[in-house]
């Protein structure tokens, strides 16, 4: 069962021709709609909502960048994956693109042949403990029994920390956020450790979220982001600059109750290029003229689809922090738009 | 010889391939021969394209690299700084750990089982006969999720072990060097000093006094007709002299006891939750289908053949393993064999619980970090291969034994 996506992908290798075709644009738009894989429930990111309609924030990039293609954030359809399942299900073709809390690392961009596309979430490995335990610091921790999700960075950083401190744990791995979250509240692991956003995302669904703490230390660097299948620049770019303009457009005050007002009548040069009303920038990359308009009118700038999600108003109550703008104070950067 | 060569030299004709009876045979297996061998030229050929069209190489240089993750259940010495090969062999280990202990569990558990479903007792038939329904229709995975949310939710955690009053088996002497936590359980491990060495060899010993003991028992029995009491003799050479010399020795086996330290407790034999979960749970399920076996065995004797013993004075124990279980062990092993087969196969659904067999490791963690499917596919592949083939190969020895020798 577990192996499924690793054996589909071997299988999908051995038997029928793999989809790694050069023109992924050209198959998207023949199909109708984009795939994107998400994952398999993490509360703010992505998760499915009581009418079954996929919700979070990276289900509204997947949406934006739909948006951008057809014109509507609804021409799209969600692949839940795993953490073991989703780089197969991305190279066998099962997703065009892959929104899944997933870190930028080396050998997954040249190894792995992915090419990761920007970075919608700057993220870093924490732990979260019961308060009951009385840990205040991630050094404590010697001996501990620790939930990790495997197939993921998370795996291979603990071992670095507790090798690195000269400290002894017990892994136990878990296929997904939810089994994590059962094994954690049961007490049969004293820490779970994912990425801190996702931490805070899975405190925020527990009945008493006020018992848990998440510690200071955060172990990595997590630039999660969005990865296309290595070898077609030209849906990569497309991938890209859906994601900066949503950035751009938070940058100039695009939001997505003005956007038509201000592609109608902005004067300034950069957004007047970034809503298609000067210059021929969609074609350049097979899109529509307006397709920022088109994203920006189906789920806002970064910073409404961040507030709006996982933001501080939110029950997962994440600040911005690294995730601001660059003229803010945080490391958000979106090249400029000409 | 005369007749040979006066026949007419018959000319070979193209034809004959077809109508000639004497070719037929080789011409289709022939042509079977070349389609299997095209399939399979086609099916390699793809690889090698479609490896190539996503960027792929194929080697194995990746099983030397460092593995760099953890593995909670190690039975050799295994750091992260270790080789994605050796991970691959703490799975494998792993893997045969459950796989050996499955098989033993449900052989017991069958064996019980399909027995009692034939007793005279009503009672005891009907519940044998629910155990069996409900087990062998139910997915093996749904039992091994089941049995591991039990052990999670139920057993206290290791902090809280032995603090509320109800967990009164804590104060017993026996019973409280055994820790039952929804982490595992934890049992004392013998600690041996050099005087155990003595200890040893008094066993061994011991177990080549009844294997001598048995002979000569049989011999005298063939000989004489006389039976002696063997069981309760080997019972005795097996105890006797190994305590003797434990006790002469000034007692050089001791127990060190699980104790809490920390989050965990510490010491002793640890058998993690997801061992016993997955253990359990494939032995109750493969239990089911060998009691099926059994009974099938058992009722496969004809009921002359207790009947005759009964009128040649055998008692019924005697006449259960001298005439019935050795004709029916002949129907019972080869469905078995098939049932091992299953269980080892099954133990492959580990990492739904967190157990980390060979599946989880190389066919998992390793899979997933190096990206190298097609290689760790392969190698997972002929690793059960291998595993089920020495399964047969075993039993099928052992079946040789037991089978109807026709003279």
């Amino acid at each position: 069962m577990k192996v499924k996506g690793a054996v589909i992908a071997a299988a999908a290798v051995l038997a029928v021709s793999a989809a790694a075709n050069a023109a992924t644009l050209d198959d998207i738009k023949a199909k109708g709609f984009l795939q994107c894989g998400v994952s398999t429930g993490v509360a703010g990111f992505a998760y499915t909502d009581a009418d079954g309609t996929w919700k979070g924030f990276d289900v509204e990039f997947c949406r934006a960048t739909a948006a951008a293609i057809f014109g509507s954030g609804d021409a799209i359809k969600f692949t839940p994956t795993t953490g073991k399942t989703r780089f197969t299900a991305l190279a066998s073709g099962e997703v065009d693109i892959l929104y899944r809390n997933t870190t930028w690392t080396l050998s997954r961009d040249a190894d792995l042949k992915f090419t990761f596309t920007g970075v919608n979430y700057y993220d870093g490995q924490g732990f979260m403990v019961p308060k009951a335990l009385g840990v205040k610091s991630a050094k404590e921790l010697n001996g501990a029994t620790v939930c990790i999700q495997t197939g993921t960075t998370t795996e291979l950083n603990l071992a670095d920390f507790f090798r690195a401190n000269n400290m002894k744990y017990e892994p136990v791995p878990i296929e997904t956020n939810a089994e994590a979250q059962q094994k954690y509240l049961a007490g049969a692991c004293d820490v779970y450790t994912t990425d801190a956003s996702g931490l805070a995302a899975t405190r925020s669904t527990f009945e008493d979220p006020k018992g848990h703490i998440i510690l200071p230390e955060i172990i990595s660097k997590e630039p999660l982001g969005p990865l296309v299948r290595h070898g077609d620049d030209q849906f990569a770019d497309v991938s890209a600059w859906v994601l900066n303009a949503l950035i751009i457009a938070e940058e100039f005050g695009v939001t997505q109750a003005n956007v038509m007002d201000m592609a109608a009548n902005t004067d300034n040069p950069e957004v007047a290029r970034l809503l298609g009303k000067e210059g021929e920038y969609g074609a350049m990359l097979g899109l529509p003229k307006d397709f920022a308009v088109k994203a920006i009118a189906a789920v806002g700038n970064y910073g409404e689809v961040f507030e709006r999600n996982i933001g501080e108003s939110t029950a997962i109550g994440l600040s911005r922090g690294l995730n601001q703008l660059w003229s803010k104070g945080g490391i958000l950067y979106a090249p400029p738009f000409r | 010889m005369t007749s040979i060569s006066e026949a007419p030299e018959q000319q070979f004709r193209i034809g004959m391939l077809i109508y000639d009876t004497r070719y037929r045979s080789y011409t289709i297996q022939i042509i079977a021969l070349m389609a299997f061998m095209l399939a399979a030229a086609w099916l390699i050929n793809n690889a090698i394209v479609n490896l190539a069209v996503l960027g792929k190489t194929f080697s194995f240089g990746f099983l030397s690299q460092p593995a760099s993750y953890d593995i909670n259940q190690r039975l050799i010495d295994y750091t992260s700084r270790d080789t994605h090969a050796r991970a691959a062999l703490v799975g494998i280990l792993n893997t045969l750990l459950v796989a050996v202990l499955g098989c033993l569990t449900a052989t017991v558990i069958g064996t019980i089982a399909g027995v009692l479903r034939l007793s005279k007792n009503w009672l005891i038939a009907r519940i044998m006969t629910v155990y069996v329904e409900a087990f062998r229709n139910v997915p093996v995975l749904i039992w091994i999720l089941i049995v591991v949310a039990v052990i999670n939710e139920s057993l206290p955690v290791p902090r809280d072990y032995c603090r509320t009053p109800e967990q009164l088996d804590c104060l017993n002497p026996v019973l409280g060097s055994f820790v039952f936590t929804n982490r595992g359980f934890y049992m004392p491990i013998p600690v041996f000093q050099d005087a155990a060495l003595a200890v040893g060899i008094a066993f061994v010993l011991s177990v080549a006094a009844i294997v001598w003991f048995r002979r000569y028992a049989r011999a005298k029995q063939e000989a004489t007709g006389q039976i002696l009491p063997v069981f309760r003799i080997s019972l005795a050479i097996f105890f006797l002299p190994s305590i003797l010399v434990y006790f002469v020795a000034g007692m050089p086996i001791g127990l060190e006891y699980p104790k809490l330290q920390g989050f965990n407790f510490q010491g002793g034999i640890y058998a993690r939750d997801s061992l016993i979960g997955l253990w359990l749970a494939l032995s109750i399920y493969t239990g089911a289908f060998v009691a099926e076996n059994v009974r099938a065995g058992i009722q496969a004797v004809s009921k002359g053949q207790t009947e005759a013993a009964f009128a040649l004075g055998i008692r019924p124990n005697r006449t259960m393993n001298l005439v019935i279980l050795p004709q029916a062990l002949r129907v019972i092993i080869p469905p078995l064999i098939s049932q091992y087969l299953n269980l080892t196969k099954n133990s492959s659904l580990a990492i739904a619980v967190g157990y980390m067999d060979v599946t989880g490791t190389l066919g998992g963690i390793t899979l997933n970090q190096t990206g190298k499917e097609m290689e760790c596919i392969l190698l997972l592949m002929a690793f059960y291969l291998a595993a089920s083939l020495s399964i047969s190969a075993v039993m099928n020895w052992y079946n040789e034994r037991v089978k109807l020798r026709e003279r």
